[in-house]
């Protein structure tokens, strides 16, 4: 008797709905089953997890700031991904974004104007593109595989950013530390509420909203699915896959030096060696909790926002360690990627008889 | 000990995790296989192999923990993977974050503590050769390990059946099935060697390198690790070359600050990175050498028909 | 019935008073750590500290804490997190921790909080720093006299003010006992990577240095010099279990006192926002216990620790020149505070350039 899997006549459209439902369903019960070997209350500690950071409007507020890079990353990458190119680099083109934005302040900081702002976010994005499109010339050009350059090019952008800082565009007020002057009026963020939510969260909401207009209802979004998941079919229809490469690197790199410039100019203030934790890397969970699919991107983000918030109030509360979180992050990717095979496949018992057709010889 | 012993003893040091687990990675790659999880294997490894020498005092022991901790993560790839179809890259990312996260969750208790070092093993006489005694006879076991392994692999994958069932499996998985070769039976059992070997790298780390337990320790060496079995074009003699190569770079750029050269130190810290970049570059260039040796059936599931 | 119910409502009620007048009287004492208590040196020093509030405060306060926050916004977060609890006092215990302290600071003025390291403040924000390079001077007059080949080589982490202070007090204090000494300097780029600073001492150990100081966080140097058989000094913590032959002594950080102090200040009402800079004086440096040296060493160092305890000696009393050959302090002068807040130059004698 054997377990296998059976390939359905057609994808399976009750799971398409339910295999996230499903996944985070099982999230939470091994969650809550490493709670109780640890000897933590389980049910309060669930509770802590996903339910308390969304009942006060402060916390809600912390879940949406930190959920913004995410999506805005999150979207990028799904693209990327659903055609098959694979940029693990976004935490670079971030860090490269920010630093190309954060000219404006450090270098014109007299500038002051909402164009300085409009200038800020186009730097951002258009280092952070620049800087994806050295993977994809280097994949197009040589074939070099994407994820080891994208990978090793993110080492190499936070070395250089830590460099600036603590080099040339160091604050020259403060007393040598490694931050550059505190940016001011229009190269900051527009804020409201509390002051924590920033206009940057709309640009998140944007571009997912747009990204998935564009996935849905134009000729380039039925081009990356193509490309992506039937390349040589792609190619009977014309449609290139170098270029596709291209455009996939300089859009998710696009978006994450914005998301990188952004979080300089709402939550940060100023540039400093470390601008992100981890945002390009989670983001890569977003996009696939999301289902690669932009609208799944922004409940995906907002989910692992809460994961993040709930896990620190866990540490407050129960004294757990800060590592549950990445643990739960790496269940939810595990059983999302478990769920999802059974869209396309069904699980089976059979009986193992000898194979009739192994003769040894074609 | 002479300048030049000492700095190649360190960068044997710093060579041998990258070396360990990027040889399993090969085996695996070898079958088909795309296994992104080696980081994750092998932070497993180091914390298991750290926890089990502190408590048992046997380095040895932590050794053997750590292997069977590297296993146990492979197979959880090797499921998700190979019985349930999932795609190859983003289980493999999943992997090393619940590596990371659960080796901090076991790890917590154990921050702060000395370790448990493997000690030395020097082969009499020839150790107390001049100049090369020291550094080729005198090393710790699992540098002996590392290489032991290269030239197995080498060996098995190019001259016994075991090697050509691997190698077919990885060209041409149907076609191997056709002929009743046990596809995904294979496969596991290469993913397991590929645990079993970075669980050892991990091992390496918190039992020789730095005789304690930090997170996140592994510091980025899986990924350099799959860096090097591409560069390597799938040859493992080319692996060992690659991963010294790294290692060498990584040291002179420390012996480099030392000297007090005036470069920025961020720009000697990226070095490493960049020579990685530049050596993929150039060994994909040559097409001859990098097509003939990709596995054809790289990354792509196998299902088989009924 | 009516009576009934108004005897259990007054008894909640007075229950529920009393209840909450004996938890408000506790004064929560939050605490912001970069890394782990674990890590055996800069934090495990701080959570000391906050022990030591637990423990001769307890009736009074208690503590909390968050380990592993990354500076930036999860750091404002945090912080307005504990403030949201109820926090009255909050550590926060990195540099990188100023602006979002200072943040929250501004928008919860009843809460009172210290900034490790910093140099902003307000009404409700206080800064402190101690004095380590007054440690490293004392250690690199023994490394000065310890060494035989007149080379040490330093393990740095990012080349801020308080590290560069470090690094010229050593050479400083090395040089009143051999002209010559000279310093070799690897930057690990990071406070805490124990396979870097293991790879860094061996590089150093390699280039002729006997003796090995650190300003980074882990265990591993230290470990290395006991394995390849120099002397090596602790810093932060008393890293002698780690390397019993090895270890001549550890710059050790006491933040007990002044935690404690602070703490009482907000119970007695008498905090007002300071900027403390203390040093062995104060207790907020002091060296671990002097091993594996000659007596005549050990009382040299004795001798000088009390010696800036008192105010005799500063370690940065001129002439001091600057490695471009400038005189930054003249005989008879120091080097000022300004200058020292903001070091980013090295004396002469440092093998290594800024």
């Amino acid at each position: 008797m054997q377990l296998i899997l059976e390939k359905r006549a057609q994808a399976s459209s009750i799971m398409n709905l339910w295999s996230p439902v499903l996944a985070i369903f099982l999230t939470i019960v091994m969650g809550g089953l490493i709670f109780a070997m640890m000897g933590k209350p389980p049910l309060t500690a669930l509770y802590l997890y996903f339910i308390d950071p969304l009942t006060s409007w402060w916390s809600i507020e912390e879940v949406l700031v930190k959920a913004g890079p995410l999506v805005l990353i999150g979207v990028g990458l799904a693209v990327c991904f659903k055609a098959n190119v694979w940029n693990i680099g976004a935490e670079g083109q971030l860090t490269i974004g920010a630093l190309m934005g954060a000219m404006v302040p450090v270098l014109w900081g007299e500038w002051q104007s909402p164009l300085a702002l409009l200038a800020m976010l186009c730097l951002g994005a258009l280092g952070g593109a620049l800087f994806g499109l050295i993977p994809a010339w280097l994949k197009t050009r040589f074939g070099v595989n994407e994820i080891l350059t994208s990978l090793m090019l993110v080492y190499i952008a936070q070395l250089l950013l830590d460099w600036v800082v603590r080099g040339p565009w160091k604050d020259p007020q403060g007393y040598n530390f490694p931050k550059s002057v505190s940016f001011e009026g229009w190269h900051l963020l527009p804020i409201w509420g509390d002051g924590r939510m920033h206009a940057g969260l709309l640009i998140s909401l944007l571009a997912a909203v747009l990204l998935f207009w564009i996935m849905r209802h134009t000729l380039k979004g039925f081009e990356i699915k193509v490309v992506g998941s039937a390349p040589r079919a792609g190619a009977f229809a014309g449609f290139s896959h170098t270029k596709m490469v291209w455009f996939c690197f300089a859009l998710s790199g696009g978006l994450a030096g914005l998301a990188g410039l952004i979080e300089l100019a709402g939550p940060i203030g100023q540039l400093q060696p470390n601008i992100s934790p981890s945002y390009g890397f989670t983001a890569i969970i977003v996009a696939f909790l999301g289902r690669l699919n932009p609208l799944g991107v922004i409940f995906a983000g907002i989910l692992l926002a809460i994961s993040y918030i709930g896990g620190e109030g866990i540490q407050i509360e129960l004294g757990i360690s800060s590592k549950i979180t990445q643990m739960f992050q790496g269940m939810l990717l595990f059983f999302i990627l478990m769920c999802d095979t059974l869209i396309l496949y069904r699980l089976k018992w059979i009986s193992t008889k000898p194979n009739q057709h192994s003769a040894g010889y074609i | 000990m002479s300048p030049y012993e000492a700095i190649l003893l360190t960068i044997i040091t710093a060579s041998t995790p990258l070396l360990l687990a990027a040889i399993g990675e090969l085996v695996v790659e070898r079958s088909g296989v795309l296994n992104l999880g080696i980081e994750g294997m092998m932070v497993m490894g180091a914390v298991c192999g750290f926890a089990a020498a502190h408590v048992t005092g046997s380095a040895w022991l932590g050794v053997i923990t750590a292997t069977f901790a590297g296993i146990a993560t492979s197979l959880l790839f090797g499921l998700l993977t190979q019985t349930l179809m999932t795609n190859q890259v983003a289980t493999g990312l999943a992997i090393t974050l619940l590596g990371l996260g659960l080796s901090g969750l076991i790890g917590s208790g154990f921050v702060g503590l000395p370790g448990v070092k493997l000690a030395n093993v020097a082969i009499p006489w020839l150790s107390d050769l001049p100049y090369v005694g020291r550094l080729l006879f005198g090393q710790d076991p699992l540098v002996y390990v590392s290489i032991s392994l290269t030239v197995g692999v080498a060996y098995v994958l190019n001259h016994t059946r075991m090697g050509l069932v691997i190698r077919a499996v990885g060209q041409n998985h149907a076609s191997a099935h056709a002929l009743g070769y046990r596809v995904v039976a294979v496969r596991y059992a290469c993913i397991a060697f590929g645990g079993a070997t970075s669980g050892l790298a991990g091992a390496y780390l918190s039992l020789v390198y730095t005789p304690q337990w930090i997170e996140n320790m592994t510091a980025g060496r899986g990924w350099i690790a799959l860096a090097l079995v591409v560069f390597s074009t799938w040859l493992p003699a080319r692996l060992a070359a690659g991963a010294y190569l790294f290692g060498g770079v990584w040291i002179l750029g420390l012996y480099a600050q030392g000297m007090g050269v005036g470069i920025p130190s961020q720009l000697l810290s990226s070095l490493p990175y960049i020579a990685t970049i530049l050596a993929l570059v150039i060994i994909s260039t040559n097409r001859r050498l990098s097509l003939i040796n990709t596995p054809a059936s790289l990354g792509k599931g196998f299902v088989p028909d009924r | 019935m009516k009576k009934l119910l108004t005897a259990l409502a007054s008894v909640a009620l007075v229950s529920a008073l009393s209840i909450s007048a004996v938890a408000a009287d506790k004064l929560k004492v939050g605490f912001i750590y970069i890394g782990p208590p674990g890590d055996f040196g800069w934090t495990y020093q701080h959570d000391q500290g906050r022990q030591a509030i637990d423990a001769r405060l307890g009736d009074h306060a208690e503590t909390v804490f968050v380990e592993n926050v990354p500076e930036g916004p999860d750091a404002e977060r945090t912080i307005t997190r504990l403030a949201r609890q109820g926090a009255g006092l909050i550590f926060t215990t990195s540099f990188g921790y100023m602006d979002p302290t200072m943040n929250v600071a501004a928008k919860f003025p009843d809460v009172k909080f210290e900034h490790a390291t910093g140099y902003k403040r307000t009404d409700n924000v206080s800064t402190y720093g101690a004095r380590f390079y007054e440690g490293r001077y004392v250690i690199g007059q023994i490394a000065a006299k310890m060494s035989k080949s007149g080379v040490a080589g330093y393990i740095g982490s990012f080349p801020i003010p308080e590290v560069v202070r470090g690094i010229n007090a050593f050479l400083l204090g090395a040089q009143t006992v051999n002209p010559d000494f000279k310093l070799k300097v690897v930057w690990a780029n990071s406070w805490f990577d124990p396979g870097k600073e293991a790879d860094a001492a061996k590089v150093l150990i390699s280039q002729g240095a006997d003796i090995i100081t650190q300003h980074t966080d882990s265990t591993a140097a230290v470990q290395v010099a006991e394995e390849q058989g120099v002397y090596a000094f602790g810093q932060a913590s008393d890293m002698a279990p780690f390397a019993p032959n090895a270890l001549l002594t550890s710059i050790i950080d006491n933040w007990d006192d002044y935690y404690v102090d602070r703490t009482q200040a907000v119970l007695d009402g008498s905090w007002v926002s300071t900027d403390t800079f203390g040093g062995i004086d104060s207790g907020m440096v002091f060296m671990g216990p002097y091993i594996n040296m000659p007596a005549d060493v050990k009382a040299m160092a004795e001798a000088t620790a009390a010696a800036i305890k008192v105010g005799e000696l500063h370690p940065f009393a001129g002439p001091v020149y600057k490695q471009d050959g400038s005189l930054a302090a003249a005989e008879g002068e120091t080097v000022d505070i300004g200058s020292l807040m903001g070091m980013d130059w090295y004396v002469q004698g440092v093998d290594d350039q800024l």
